[in-house]
């Protein structure tokens, strides 16, 4: 009743090509992006901001170039925690060494660092397939961490090891408080969303999803796989690595390699798992999910254990949360394995119908 | 295929004799594809031995053969997907020794597969859509920042599907455009397969089995097809196809395969009555 | 040259350990068609209850003998193993039959987690002592030739021995019984074989009993020397290499994979780490992998992919 596309007719197909095509959507788009803007920051408080909205949408960057590479163009790979750490040493060492660097300057170019360095560990795919080349991302991942920790330049021979930054600032105005760098994380996601939703559906996108589905067709229909595999590699590593520096300067401050290790590369793989691969907006679904559930769990389990009158560790909470995670995972493979995207649009098309069964 | 279930052109020729086959055969040109003399072994298996023949510009040329005579073979060897021990294929006067896939596309050839090798991810449109690639400018910059305002690479998405759109229509898919090809029907899915070949726009059209698993109606719809192809726009076609009637209605000449070598070379009427075509499919008696 | 003797040794040794874990990946692959990133999860969990069974058991029961400990632990490892199998074919593999790899891989990192969480919260996570009697002295070979002998730790040697004979043990068992070419003709096609009438089910659990039983021996020994601890799960990682290097179907590319990799490594961190500062054996085997991979996309003896189309 609400949702219907009656009487919306294109008459061009620029007007078909759109990215809502429905007018209902683009209401709720600019409702949903008009509510993040103004009414978020004034519900939200210090700890949603820092715990929860900030690494949202970081690592919802962060997925979003990750589902390209293995989503859209079927390029497994275990390594994102590396390109994270590419992109955000390679910010730092330019924010902290070149006098007067500009922030929003020094995350780009950091990302164009981590496509570099993304191109050339994409280089193998284009011999190696499937879980070989999985494996064979993971040497970018250990081989990332090891250089961070060992190589005193990366981290300006820093005597701890780790490093930090302060003075966070874009044209001007001063990014301290947790309502500004919410501001600036949402405007980075939103642009670079619609950068990418951009290009998977233009002709590049369609040659990552021909390499995906078929890439011995695709090069009878005049595809190059080795243009595709390498641009996508670029491409979800500088989205990639603008999301690790991002989630250096602005969520952590000061941070070790640590932070980007396998375990950061399995997180994000989840998120697209879960949220949807080949989805721009499953990666956002997955991102929330992955974040908020720990948290969610945190506060839960403690309760739950209160009713029934157990006291529930820290340690056995962070114990059940790992058990949790894994049967909920398997849970999700086998009820949906397309993620909740799919569950997502498979809600809209019953909306489309409702109040009618079919 | 008899006389009274025939398409169109040839139950007009069935009428008349001198209408479309001779104007046909009076536009069909020089060679345009040979190849000459190609072996292709995988480990011990012999799939091709010492294959020759020639496609003229816009005739329609059939390679028949019984199952595992290299049929498919035959074409990946011209399309570059497997690469012959021995021999060479020459196309419009340039002679390779194999075939690279891209140059290939490049070059004008397109084909369609034997098993459908659509992009089962991709809507109908997205599939066609792919095969513009070849004549898709922008880069990615330009992708990246597209717009409906001002934006190259929206007008050139535009051009490029109000071509495909024409595909549609020729084709009758109009309705499931928007559809993933995964969930269509199989005769539906080879007629998006023939319009992905189709919109690269090619002089020389490979089509493999492209009748395979149809009824009487869909061969007749595609048969329909694929003459308007040829007549159209004149294309080339070479068309590997088991079912007889079809050969001989809409071929002009015919290449017959046996365990990999020729047995027969010549129009349908001769290969018909060749007593190696006719052992082969149907057995001598010993 | 007695010092590169031994570094080499060392390495054969911890590459037999490494081949004893990338046979249950092997396994599980050649069997199921499934990478089974669970396997160190699997180790670690096998480890943690035969550790711990062998402390409850003497208490439980009130008895001191040592040995029967360890046997009853073992045993009751073992069952444990099996009886993980099966859920994980009930309630994880018969559901995502025929799905593609990449799901099947997700789901074995959602067993993993589940592990690695179940595995503490019923077993606790100290760190925890195996004791099974492997001897954990020194060894000094060759005292004639070399100065000082060649110094090999008798508990590598006696656990290298036993892996290879289970790895010899396993790769006749898959080669010359009819339960492993039921068990060939599963990872092959799935339906196929199903259609054939192999059980499907009844197959998967004994491969990843299998599986079990070979982490189990796993655990044990790494638990032994190294205490048994959140950490032994990330030994699977070490293992990775070996695997994909050796071809992820291939029962002698494990052990040849596992070799090369444990000799690789040693020799690289002592005669090319020291120099760059230390620490590379975290990647230098997946570096190798990496580069042979490119000459040979399918690992050493691995099966070419052939895309037909």
């Amino acid at each position: 009743m609400l949702y219907r596309e009656n009487g919306q007719f294109k008459t061009s197909y620029t007007s078909d090509l759109q990215v809502f095509p429905i007018a209902q959507d683009r209401i709720g788009i600019a409702l949903l992006l008009a509510f993040a803007v103004f009414a978020v920051p004034l519900l939200a408080d210090e700890y949603m901001f820092r715990a929860i909205l900030i690494p949202f949408l970081i690592l919802a960057l962060a997925a979003l170039g990750l589902n390209i590479l293995v989503g859209y163009c079927g390029q497994i790979s275990l390594g994102t925690g590396a390109f994270m750490a590419v992109g955000a040493y390679a910010a730092y060492n330019l924010f902290v060494r070149i006098d007067g660097m500009p922030m929003l300057l020094a995350i780009l170019l950091g990302g164009a660092f981590s496509a570099a360095v993304g191109v050339l560990f994409g280089i193998p795919s284009l011999r190696i397939k499937g879980l070989y080349l999985a494996v064979a991302t993971l040497a970018a991942q250990f081989f990332c961490d090891w250089a961070f920790l060992r190589i005193k330049w990366f981290t300006n021979d820093s005597a701890s090891g780790s490093v930090s930054v302060s003075g966070l600032s874009l044209l001007g105005w001063k990014i301290d408080t947790p309502h500004e760098k919410y501001l600036l994380c949402l405007g980075i996601a939103i642009v670079f969303a619609m950068l990418a939703k951009n290009l998977v559906r233009s002709h590049i996108g369609r040659e990552w999803m021909a390499i995906r589905d078929m890439d011995v067709a695709a090069a009878v229909i005049g595809i190059r796989p080795v243009y595709a595999k390498l641009t996508a590699f670029a491409v979800s590593s500088f989205i990639v690595g603008v999301a690790g520096a991002l989630w250096g300067f602005v969520h952590l401050g000061a941070w070790e390699p640590a932070a980007f290790s396998i375990d950061r590369s399995f997180q994000l793989l989840f998120m697209i798992i879960i949220g949807g691969l080949g989805s721009i907006m499953g990666s956002f679904f997955g991102a929330a999910f992955i974040v908020v559930l720990p948290i969610f769990l945190n506060q839960a389990l403690p309760a739950l254990g209160a009713l029934v009158g157990v006291t529930i560790s820290t340690a056995a909470v962070a114990h059940t949360e790992f058990m949790i995670f894994g049967a909920l995972i398997v849970f999700f493979l086998i009820v949906e394995p397309h993620g909740l995207a799919r569950l997502w649009s498979i809600g809209k098309e019953k909306l489309r119908l409702w109040p009618f069964p079919h | 295929m008899s006389a009274d279930t025939a398409v169109g052109p040839t139950a007009a020729a069935a009428a008349d004799p001198a209408a479309v086959p001779g104007a046909r055969r009076r536009r069909q040109g020089e060679v345009v594809l040979e190849v000459s003399n190609i072996s292709l072994r995988f480990g011990g298996v012999k799939a091709l031995t010492d294959i020759s023949f020639d496609v003229r510009e816009h005739e329609v040329r059939a390679i028949i053969g019984p199952n595992g005579a290299g049929k498919s073979s035959m074409l990946n060897c011209i399309n570059g997907v497997y690469t012959p021990q021995e021999g060479r294929i020459t196309f419009r006067g340039r002679t390779f020794d194999h075939m690279n896939s891209r140059e290939v596309a490049e070059m004008g050839v397109a084909r369609t597969f034997q098993n459908l090798a659509l992009f089962k991810g991709m809507s109908v449109l997205d599939n066609i859509m792919s095969g513009r690639n070849l004549k898709m400018r922008t880069n990615i910059l330009q992708q990246a920042f597209r717009n409906p305002w001002w934006s190259g690479a929206e007008r050139e998405e535009s051009e490029h599907r109000e071509v495909v759109e024409r595909i549609i229509d020729f084709l009758e898919i109009q309705a499931y455009r928007k559809t993933p090809v995964g969930r269509l029907p199989y005769g539906l899915q080879k007629r998006v397969d023939l319009g992905r070949a189709l919109a690269m726009e090619p002089q020389v059209l490979l089509l493999d089995e492209p009748m395979a698993g149809m009824n009487v109606e869909e061969k007749q719809d595609m048969s329909r097809f694929i003459l308007d192809v040829n007549d159209e726009y004149g294309t080339t076609i070479v068309l590997i196809e088991h079912d007889m009637g079809v050969v001989m209605d809409i071929s002009d000449r015919v290449v017959v395969l046996d365990y990999g070598r020729k047995i027969g070379d010549g129009t349908p009427d001769e290969v018909r009555a060749n007593p190696d075509v006719i052992s082969a499919y149907l057995g001598t008696s010993h | 040259m007695g010092f590169f003797l031994e570094t080499v040794i060392g390495g054969l040794m911890a590459g037999m350990l490494y081949s004893l874990i990338a046979l249950g990946f092997v396994l599980i692959f050649k069997a199921s068609g499934v990478f089974n990133f669970a396997q160190g999860a699997m180790v670690l969990f096998a480890a943690l209850a035969m550790a711990r069974f062998s402390e409850w058991f003497p208490e439980l029961l009130k008895f001191d003998s040592k040995v029967l400990a360890n046997v009853m632990a073992f045993v009751a490892a073992m069952a444990l193993m099996v009886a993980v199998a099966w859920l994980i074919e009930r309630l994880v593999l018969g559901k995502l039959v025929n799905q593609e790899g990449i799901t099947l891989l997700m789901a074995t990192l959602g067993i993993t987690y589940f592990l690695d969480g179940f595995g503490q919260t019923v077993f606790g996570s100290d760190i925890y002592k195996i004791d099974v009697g492997l001897p954990k002295d020194p060894l000094f070979l060759l005292e004639g030739t070399f100065q000082g002998g060649v110094l090999v730790n008798k508990e590598d040697l006696y656990a290298a021995v036993i892996a290879a004979a289970l790895v010899i043990l396993l790769s006749l068992f898959f080669q010359y019984t009819s339960t492993g070419r039921a068990l060939r003709a599963v990872a092959d096609d799935h339906q196929a074989a199903q259609s054939i009438g192999i059980p499907l089910d009844r197959i998967w659990v004994i491969v990843w009993s299998v599986a079990g039983f070979v982490a189990l021996v796993a655990g044990i020994i790494w638990g032994s020397k190294l205490g048994v601890q959140f950490s032994l799960a990330l030994v699977a990682l070490k293992a990775l290499p070996v695997v994909i290097l050796g071809g992820l179907t291939s029962v002698p590319g494990a052990i040849i994979g596992g070799l090369i990799i444990g000799v690789g490594e040693k020799l690289a961190e002592v005669y090319i780490g020291s120099k760059i500062g230390g620490g590379i054996e975290i990647w230098f085997g997946y570096v190798l992998v990496l580069f042979v991979l490119l000459v040979r996309p399918q690992g050493l003896f691995g099966e070419k992919i052939i895309d037909r189309v």
